[in-house]
This record gives C-alpha cells, sequence and structure tokens, in this order.
C-alpha cells in the first residue's frame, strides 16, 4: 500500500527533515509512526498525501508513484487518502454533517448518496444525533471524531492521522483508537503518528520510529 | 441528477465520472453552483449590495450618456426633412416665374426635391404662424418673396458640394440670396458622432473599473476563505471546483451591477419624461424619451457581466494556484 524508496526530505530553511527513508507497508495494515517532535513524521505522512514532494527517492502509494503524478491528478489522490490532523482542520461556521460531507461534495456525489454516507460515517463515530451542531460547539474528543467521520466518509483504501489525540485525555485517546481499530478490522490501511508511547504500547500494532528524519525502529516488520 | 443512472455509475465514481454522463453532469454542477454562490452572496446583503451598488453606478454613467445621444439622434433625425438650401427670389419675380425657375431646377441631376412656396403661401403661412393678422392687413402689397426649397440627392448633400452650389445659385438672375440650413445640422450630426464614440471609451473605461471592482472583491473573498479552500484541497477539491464560485460570485457581481445601471437609467427616463415633453411643447413639438431599448440592454448585461467574469477569473488566477505540494 506504502512503499519508500531512499526518500529525502529537504526544506530549505530547517536542513534535512528525513534522510534515506526506506520502508514497506502493506494493504490493510495498521502502524504506528513515532518518535520525538521534529523527527519528521508529519513529513512522512505530508509526502504520502501529497501535500509536500520528497526532494529525493520514491514514494509509492496504493501503486502509483506519486513523482510521476501530474498536479491536475493530485486532487483525485487525495481523495483515496483520509487525513486526520490533531487541530482537526474543521469549517468552524459549518454544521457537522457539512464537515463530514465536504469530501464528498468535492467528488461531485448526489444529495442521496452524499447524506445515506454522512450518517453512516457519523454513525460509526457516534455523533449521529449532533450532526445539525457547529464544531464550536463541540468538546475535543467530539471535533476529533467529525474529523475521523470526514477522513473515512469517502471510503478511502488508505487513513493517515498526524497526533490524532495530542489534545485529548487518556480516556478519549484511548476511545479514538478504538476506533481506528474498528476501521482496521475491515480493511482499511492505517498509518498512526503520535507520540503517545504508552498506548502505542498497550496495543499490537506494528510501530516505526523516526529519530532525526531516519527509521531508527520498526518492531514487526510484516 | 439522473436517479436511475447514479447506483450504476457508483463504482466509476473513483476514476471520475463516464464520458457519457458529462454534459448532463457538467452543466448540473455548474447550475448548482451558480445558484449556491448567489445563495451565499445574498447570505451577505450589505457588502454584497455595496459591490453591486459600484457597479451599477459605474456603469450607468455611460448608459445615461448614451441614452442622451442616442435621443438627440432621433431629435436631429426629424430635422432631416428640412431643406438644405432655401433660394429666395427676388420681389419682382413672380408665381410664375417662379414656377418657371422651379422647373429649370427640377432638371438639374443634383437635385432630388425642388419645393415651391409661392408668395400667396408664404404669406398664408405667415398669417397663420405668428399672429400678425393684424400687421399684414394693413400692407398692401404681399411683402413675402417666393422661396425655392431645395433638397439634394445625398450623394450632393456634403458641406462643399453645397456650398458650390449654394454659389452657383447665388448667381442666378431671380436670386435674391440662398440660404444653407443644414450645414449646422451636419455639424450636430458631427458632434452627436463624437459624443457617441466618447461614450463608448467612458464605457470601456468604467468597465474596466468594473473589472477592477469586482477583481478586488474576489480577491478579499479568497483571502477571507483560505482556510476552507486549503482544507477543501486537503480533501480532494480540484482546482476548477475551487475556482469556480468565485467565477460565478464575479459573473454575478457583473450581472446584477449591470441590471442596477438599466434600473437607474430607466429611472432617470422616466423622471424626465414630463419636463422633456413639456419642454417641446414650448417648442411646438412632440418629443417622446426613449430609454435604453433591448439590444442596449442585453449589451450592457452581458457587457458587465463579462467584465465581472474577467475581473474575477483575473483574481482568481493570482490568487488561486490549485493543490501545490511544496
Amino acid at each position: 500500500m506504502i512503499s519508500f524508496e531512499h526518500v529525502f526530505k529537504r526544506y530549505p530553511e530547517r536542513g534535512e527533515a528525513l534522510s534515506d527513508l526506506s520502508f514497506e507497508m502493506q494493504a490493510g495494515e495498521m502502524a504506528f509512526l513515532t518518535g520525538h517532535s521534529g523527527a519528521g513524521k508529519s513529513t512522512l505522512l505530508r509526502l504520502i498525501g501529497l501535500l509536500e514532494r520528497p526532494s529525493r527517492g520514491q514514494v509509492i502509494v496504493n501503486g502509483r508513484n506519486l513523482a510521476a503524478l501530474p498536479r491536475r491528478k493530485i486532487p483525485y489522490h487525495r481523495r483515496e487518502v483520509g487525513m486526520i490532523f490533531q487541530d482537526h482542520r474543521l469549517l468552524p461556521d459549518r454544521s457537522v454533517f457539512d464537515n463530514v460531507a465536504l469530501p464528498l461534495v468535492v467528488a461531485g456525489l448526489g444529495q442521496r448518496e452524499i447524506g445515506r454516507r454522512v450518517r453512516a460515517a457519523l454513525d460509526q463515530v457516534g455523533l449521529l444525533s449532533r450532526e445539525r451542531a457547529t464544531p464550536v460547539a463541540l468538546s475535543g474528543g467530539e471535533q476529533q471524531r467529525v474529523g475521523i467521520a470526514r477522513a473515512v466518509v469517502g471510503r478511502p483504501p488508505l487513513v493517515l492521522a498526524d497526533e490524532p489525540t495530542g489534545n485529548l485525555d487518556p480516556d478519549l485517546s484511548r476511545e479514538i483508537f478504538g476506533l481506528f481499530e474498528r476501521f482496521h478490522q475491515v480493511g482499511v490501511t492505517l498509518l498512526i503518528a503520535t507520540h503517545d508511547l504508552s498506548l502505542v504500547m498497550s496495543m499490537p500494532y506494528r510501530t516505526l520510529t523516526l529519530a532525526d528524519g531516519r527509521l531508527a525502529n520498526d518492531s514487526g516488520t510484516c | 441528477m439522473p436517479k436511475p443512472k447514479t447506483s450504476k455509475r457508483t463504482p466509476h465514481r473513483r476514476s471520475g465520472p463516464r464520458l457519457l454522463d458529462m454534459p448532463g453532469l457538467w452543466a448540473n454542477r455548474h447550475l448548482q453552483s451558480a445558484v449556491a454562490t448567489l445563495g451565499r452572496l445574498m447570505h451577505t446583503p450589505l457588502p454584497t449590495g455595496m459591490t453591486i451598488a459600484v457597479i451599477g453606478i459605474s456603469l450607468a454613467l455611460p448608459a445615461a450618456l448614451f441614452v442622451v445621444t442616442e435621443n438627440l439622434r432621433t431629435m436631429a433625425g426629424g430635422w432631416d426633412q428640412a431643406a438644405a438650401i432655401s433660394l429666395f427670389l427676388k420681389q419682382d419675380v413672380d408665381d410664375a416665374g417662379a414656377a418657371r425657375l422651379a422647373e429649370q431646377l427640377r432638371a438639374r441631376p443634383e437635385l432630388a426635391q425642388v419645393h415651391l412656396i409661392s408668395r400667396e403661401q408664404a404669406l398664408n403661412e405667415f398669417r397663420a404662424l405668428g399672429g400678425f393678422e393684424d400687421a399684414l392687413s394693413q400692407l398692401k402689397s404681399n411683402p413675402l418673396p417666393a422661396v425655392l426649397a431645395l433638397y439634394p440627392q445625398a450623394v450632393s448633400s456634403a458641406p462643399e458640394r453645397l456650398q458650390a452650389l449654394h454659389d452657383e445659385l447665388m448667381t442666378l438672375p431671380e436670386a435674391d440670396f440662398a440660404r444653407m440650413d443644414t450645414l449646422w445640422l451636419q455639424r450636430f450630426q458631427a458632434i452627436l458622432d463624437l459624443a457617441q464614440r466618447a461614450v463608448l471609451l467612458l464605457g470601456g473605461l468604467l468597465g474596466l473599473g468594473v473589472l477592477l471592482i469586482v477583481g478586488n472583491t474576489i480577491r478579499l473573498e479568497i483571502l477571507n476563505r483560505r482556510i476552507e479552500i486549503e482544507i477543501m484541497e486537503l480533501v480532494g477539491a480540484t482546482g476548477a471546483f475551487i475556482r469556480r464560485p468565485f467565477l460565478y460570485a464575479g459573473a454575478w457581481y457583473g450581472l446584477l451591477g449591470g441590471l442596477t445601471a438599466w434600473f437607474l437609467v430607466t429611472i432617470a427616463v422616466v423622471l424626465l419624461q414630463q419636463p422633456v415633453s413639456r419642454l417641446a411643447t414650448l417648442y411646438r413639438s412632440e418629443f417622446p424619451l426613449t430609454g435604453l431599448g433591448p439590444l442596449a440592454m442585453l449589451v450592457i448585461l452581458s457587457g458587465s457581466m463579462l467584465f465581472g467574469l474577467i475581473g474575477s477569473w483575473v483574481a482568481v488566477n493570482r490568487h488561486l494556484r490549485g493543490a501545490e505540494p511544496g
């Protein structure tokens, strides 16, 4: 599903964020990505979602070499990658329903299909009753669940999460990770960047550890 | 949305819509986007209204000048019936002599028409017109000369040819003097042509103003919705999808501004109708003021819409670059 081959990413102002990174993830796999801040976790996820391009090396996602992907095809790639952020990235002036519907609206689906899928996604994250609320009226954990619903509503084969529980207390974090496990069980590939090590340890999944832009440890190569 | 097709199309959704479904889908999306954009504009009535008013007033100015020149042109058109040259005959030429001269002049190829106003007719006309009844009845003889009103052919009505004709007529033994009547009319028409050209220039200039107004409004809107645009790009919106509402907003601003301009000019025409017809009555004539015709309205609306669209297009291309990985 994901393949990195000798990937380098250099920022002109910060220097090297990733250097010579190579790893693979199979379809349907769930893995954690850990490492101290600035180790390159976010950069790695941004390369997969094609928010950025590598300076050198190849990134292949879902059988597609991202380096060869022309600009106009980028939106279609992003529709196949659900992205979850620490700060949720929700539209504050739109209802929960509209926020979750955004990927489907953007993809040009019909009203009826959108309604059906949005409610299914909200049901999965347990927020079906809050579809008319605006994100501001929700708690941090609820907002993050809206973000998750938005990431999965388009049924992407791959979901990326960047510190999804960064602002949440342990109970809520456990709840969010429980959701991820459920997606994993239905065959979604998940890569979750987190530094919630205790939670990572308590779950039986592969963990990739980055240090200074290199792969320092890979527990359980498949 | 063609419902029966929806379920069939779902598996293809990821690779984009199928070619056969494209026209309907495309039109549908555009319609949706156009209506949604109008809804969004109406959601903030005050700023939207102000932008539209600025556009409307800018366009009302050249449109009003156009109405003025068009009306002057119609008015001048009515005077085209006037004779180009009036040839006043000497007092001692009697009506029979005048008729003979008229006959001679009719034979000339450059004259389309020669109209004889005999001394008797002139007197009657003068009587009817001026209220000089009493004064005229005091006179023993008719003091008015016979007049020949000459209407040249269209090709011979150029000022220099009229002048030549005029000079030649002056040498006729029967002629007292000849007056050129339409030279001033031609000058007036030339001024009107100039004015119309000025209206066109002004229209172009203010159209450019509309372009800038809309461009700036759209630029601010793009900046205001920066976060929303980023999120839409994140979830896979194409550049076209993001640009579309802004382009529609520009077109709406233009169209509604054009409508406002039309409305303002029409109101002005209605308000001026009465004073103008009173003035016309004082000049013993009738002059119905005409407003913007359907063609002019079409030009204003489509032109302002086009300017709005171009303005937003420029802004969108400058400020929206689409999903661009760093």
